[in-house]
């Protein structure tokens, strides 16, 4: 049943062609079916091939399709291969699940939108690239896809790229995204060089066989995770990632929460090996993804734009992966990922149902009291909230608990107690996002209320489906507390992830639980209180700390100190080389060549007389010099 | 039997002709005329070596030459007529419309 996996990404692209061509012939209805059915082909390969992968044995992993040989240049070869394990089963269900309900809201987010055929174009080119990501079987053709995923991602986020800020924010992506790229461009060919492959097979084989030292295990592994930081944005890479909700709020749900922004997971949990050899290189992991988890969360905790809440909130629960990857927990940063792509994805997709609702309103200073209104949108969007703050039997408790208990396992007392920090701030933020847009006082414009409306079925019915998935998800891997073996999603993953799990008693797990569990609560209850009961405490406590509240509030300044520190400098410095070099060098040297040969050609032109005799005669003295220099 | 030389010398004399008629003669027709008289000029030698060294490729030659010469014609006849139009004058020295 797993002949035909590699199949699994070509549904999509075929799709991209048809409607990249023919798209703005074609009638809505049919580019909504056939996008749809695109991914929902994908999706069902992918469950095909899942189902059986779990009958092939694991001394056959992974399964590897050679297409063809794609680059060839004396040693350096490069085949288009795919491959499927149970890290790739993983992510491909999830890309191509999640992207299947994602697309299908889409057709009614985007339903009177004129470019609806290039929403829906880059939509399954981006489901093609991510695919190609998780499925390659190479470093370098997994860069191919790295690019793809990152290309789509611009356009994406400039897809209304009338507006400014929006084509802005898709350069902005890209740009960054470029910086991590180039680490991860270095790592590959660090590897390229010293192992003379990019096949993982190929360079798990060189780590077993010991042909890598720790410290160049350090150096690739530093290096690719730079890449992860741009892709993930993570610290110090992360700026893009809020800018990114210029887009579409399908896209932020597809691309900038669920899988993209996934990917630099992804390929630290690929590469685990490698970093198994590297304890420096991991607690680096490690200790990043717990700063951006706090630093992240702790933007959230100001922001009153509904969508850029969702966005830290993101790139905090990246940097919880990362906790995961780093200390070695891959499994559960895997885990967290899979949890998260549905919950977070639930999340921003019941935003997009109250800004259409409320004709495209964003901030939550103008909601409130929603809930009477909008019950379909509202209940999904609890059970997500709830899901991400880690109230127990929901999917987010069980990957945020197992990734937090490994942390502490692993002995990595730091990163845990970042890890609970931004586990308060997280179960706040996602509360104050709850109760002040659907509970308290009705604070609507007058016009927004007039068209208030609940979403049509084809934007909740998505709803519906991820929020159950937001509470059943997590049941697949139960922490060691519940009984032996029942976590079902790490043995999965055993035959990829050669990581060796730290045990600890189970009197502390039940007391990590219950402290995660607590502090969850407590942020909800603060949330509460701010927000329901004493909703003068925030302004009040705003105008104590005043400093401390800007400095939130303007996100730390990062964004301006960027600007001041890196882009600036550029800025200026282009425009000296601009005045100084390019318009008079350059443009001088061009111009100068155009000139001289404008001389020269006035100056033989008095040889061009327009008389045909003046012309016969030196062909004649030509004629007879030449004949005298052959004759003698 | 003539000795080649004779043809060759004809020849010669011929085509110095046709060049002293083309620089000294003005008007368009008249150069023609020597342009026509050099290629024949160099048909007869052809013919000449072709029948010397018993070749028939030198005949095969001049046969082109005829038929170039005869297009030629027809093309440059139809130039001077169009000159002749515009101009009013088919003297060479008044036309010198490709000066640089």
């Amino acid at each position: 049943m797993t002949d035909l996996f590699w199949l699994i990404p070509f549904f999509p692209i075929l799709s991209t062609f048809i409607l990249a061509v023919f798209g703005t012939k074609l009638p809505k209805k049919y580019i909504s079916l056939q996008a749809c059915f695109a991914v929902f082909a994908s999706f069902a390969v992918s469950l095909i091939s899942f189902l059986g992968l779990l009958k092939t044995g694991p001394e056959q992993l992974p399964l590897l399709k050679t297409l063809f040989s794609w680059i060839t240049a004396g040693k350096f070869q490069i085949a288009f291969s795919l491959q499927f394990d149970s890290l790739t089963a993983v992510m491909t269900l999830i890309v191509s699940g999640v992207g299947f309900i994602i697309h299908v809201y889409s057709i009614g987010y985007m339903a009177k939108d004129k470019s609806y055929a290039r929403f829906f174009t880059y939509m399954n080119l981006f489901t093609f690239s991510m695919l190609m990501l998780v499925m390659s079987s190479n470093l370098v053709l997994m860069f191919v896809g790295w690019e793809g995923v990152g290309l789509c991602s611009y356009l994406l986020i400039g897809f209304w790229y009338e507006k400014h800020s929006a084509s802005n924010a898709g350069m902005k992506a890209f740009i960054v995204n470029r910086i991590g790229d180039a680490g991860f461009l270095l790592a590959i060919l660090f590897l390229f060089v010293h192992i003379g492959s990019v096949e993982f097979t190929a360079i798990n084989q060189a780590i077993s066989g010991n042909m890598i030292t720790a410290g160049f295990a350090t150096l690739v592994g530093i290096l690719l995770f730079v890449g992860a930081t741009g892709k993930s944005a993570q610290i110090p890479l992360y700026v893009w990632l809020p800018d990114a909700m210029e887009g579409p709020t399908p896209v932020s749900a597809l691309i900038h929460a669920a899988t993209m922004v996934t990917a630099g997971v992804y390929m630290v949990a690929r590469m685990n090996m490698l970093y198994s050899l590297s304890t420096t290189a991991g607690n680096i992991v490690a200790l990043v993804g717990a700063l951006t988890a706090v630093f992240a969360a702790s933007m959230a905790l100001t922001q009153n734009d509904i969508k850029r809440v969702l966005a830290y909130s993101t790139i905090s629960q990246l940097g919880y992966m990362f906790i995961g990857c780093g200390v070695g927990a891959y499994a559960a940063g895997i885990f967290h990922l899979y949890t998260h792509a549905f919950f977070k994805s639930l999340l921003f997709l019941a935003a997009g149902s109250v800004m259409h609702a409320l004709s495209g309103e964003l901030n939550m200073q103008k909601m409130g009291g929603l809930k009477k209104y909008l019950p379909r949108t509202y209940y999904p969007f609890l059970i997500g909230a709830i899901a991400i703050a880690g109230i127990p039997f929901l999917s987010g408790f069980f990957s945020k608990d197992a990734i937090l208990t490994s942390a502490y396992a692993q002995g990595n007392y730091l990163v845990w107690a970042l890890g609970i920090l931004g586990a308060v701030m997280t179960a706040f933020y996602m509360f104050r996002l709850i109760f002040m847009t659907f509970h308290g006082k009705e604070r609507l414009e007058p016009e927004a209320k007039k068209h208030l409306h609940e979403s049509p079925p084809v934007m909740t019915l998505p709803l519906a489906v991820l929020a159950f998935f937001a509470v059943v998800a997590g049941y697949v891997s139960l922490p060691a507390v519940f009984g032996k073996n029942l976590d079902w999603f790490g043995r999965f993953l055993e035959p990829v992830i050669h990581g060796h799990a730290h045990h600890i008693s189970l009197g502390m797990e039940w007391l990590l639980i219950f402290i995660s569990v607590a502090v969850a609560v407590l942020g909800i209850f603060i949330a509460y209180v701010f927000y329901i009961s004493k909703t003068h405490l925030p302004s009040q406590l705003a105008q104590k700390f005043p400093f401390l509240y800007r400095l939130l509030f303007n996100k730390y300044y990062v964004d301006e100190a960027y600007n001041a520190l890196f882009i600036q400098p550029a800025v200026k410095g282009s425009e000296l080389v601009y005045k100084h070099f390019d318009l008079k060098v350059i443009d001088g040297a061009v111009n100068g060549a155009g000139k001289s040969a404008n001389a020269v050609g006035k100056l033989l032109s008095f040889l061009q007389t327009g008389f045909i005799k003046d012309y016969a005669l030196i062909f004649l003295v030509g004629a007879i010099l030449l004949l005298g220099y052959l004759l003698f | 039997m003539i000795p080649t030389s004779y043809f060759i010398v004809l020849s010669a004399l011929l085509f110095v002709l046709g060049i002293v008629a083309f620089f000294v003669k003005k008007d368009l027709i008249t150069q023609f005329l020597s342009i026509e008289v050099m290629l024949n000029a160099g048909n007869l030698a052809f013919i000449a070596f072709a029948k010397a060294h018993g070749l028939i490729e030198g005949q095969i030659i001049v046969f082109f030459i005829i038929t170039v010469a005869a297009a030629e014609a027809a093309v440059g006849l139809a130039i001077i007529l169009l000159i002749y139009k515009q101009k009013k004058t088919i003297k060479s020295e008044d036309v010198n419309l490709m000066k640089g």
